[in-house]
């Protein structure tokens, strides 16, 4: 067992909104670990990372800085490829 | 920001007579350009706007409730609306399960930060046991604008 964390910052202009939190949580799924987002700045919070409700509930915009935890066997290759996520902007623009 | 700030109160349906994911998405959109939410011109390009949308993913995120949203340029202010189900909605929902609260919400362009405030607020009740089953129960719009009421008040 082993605990991962890297810190990241949304960088996509519309921020972690339904298709990308979803996105997330898809890519989430397929990690034994558990996975937790902690969300820094002015509003705190935290989620279950296999939860798109609570991922939503974040309502993290571009800008906001985000810890991703795991928790397990395959921590270390999750954070990698939830990290990743964030890097490719989900995908989006520009 | 408050559920009421942007669900327009007269656009809320209490019980939905369409039977389908895309007559729902209609009735709440036709609803919302009654309630003076959107030009009447605008109804046809947001519906489909929002049905590929939901056709890319489904926005039924489980527990019997689904939010359809949309970003565009005919739509001037954020603005949202509630349709309830008496009989249940096939929504292609992750777990599989029927659809019978409603959210749908349309966004202008160009306002990201605001968009998921109202997602956040919307998401934030639909999260609890009590509001989902009392919204599920709400069948007309009055008591569905008093449950918004309890909910915005922290209740």
């Amino acid at each position: 067992m082993a605990k991962v964390s890297q810190d990241i910052v949304v960088s996509n202009k519309l921020g972690l909104h339904a298709r990308p939190a979803m996105q997330f949580v898809d890519t989430a799924n397929g990690f034994s670990s558990t996975i937790t987002v902690v969300k820094g700045g002015e509003e705190p919070g935290e989620a279950d990372g296999k939860s798109v409700m609570q991922m939503i509930i974040l309502a993290a915009v571009e800008g906001t800085p985000l810890q991703i935890n795991a928790d397990g066997e395959d921590a270390d290759t999750a954070v990698k490829a939830l990290a990743e996520l964030f890097e490719s902007k989900f995908g989006e623009e520009d | 920001m408050k559920l009421k700030d942007f669900i327009v109160s007269d656009a809320i349906v209490g019980d939905l007579q369409a039977q389908d994911r895309d007559g729902v998405i209609r009735e709440l959109v036709t609803s919302l350009a009654a309630g003076g939410a959107l030009p009447a011109d605008a109804v046809d390009e947001v519906v489909a706007a929002l049905v590929k949308r939901e056709s890319n993913g489904s926005t039924g995120f489980g527990k019997g409730v689904a939010v359809p949203h949309v970003k565009h340029a005919k739509v001037k202010k954020m603005a949202g609306t509630i349709g309830r189900s008496a009989t249940g909605i096939d929504f292609s929902a992750l777990d599989h399960q029927p659809v019978y609260s409603v959210v749908l919400l349309l966004s202008p362009e160009n306002s990201p930060q605001q968009h998921l405030q109202a997602m956040n607020i919307v998401f934030s009740n639909l999260q609890k046991d009590m509001f989902r089953r009392f919204l599920r129960q709400s069948d007309t719009r009055d008591k569905i604008v008093d449950l918004l009421d309890e909910a915005d008040q922290g209740k």
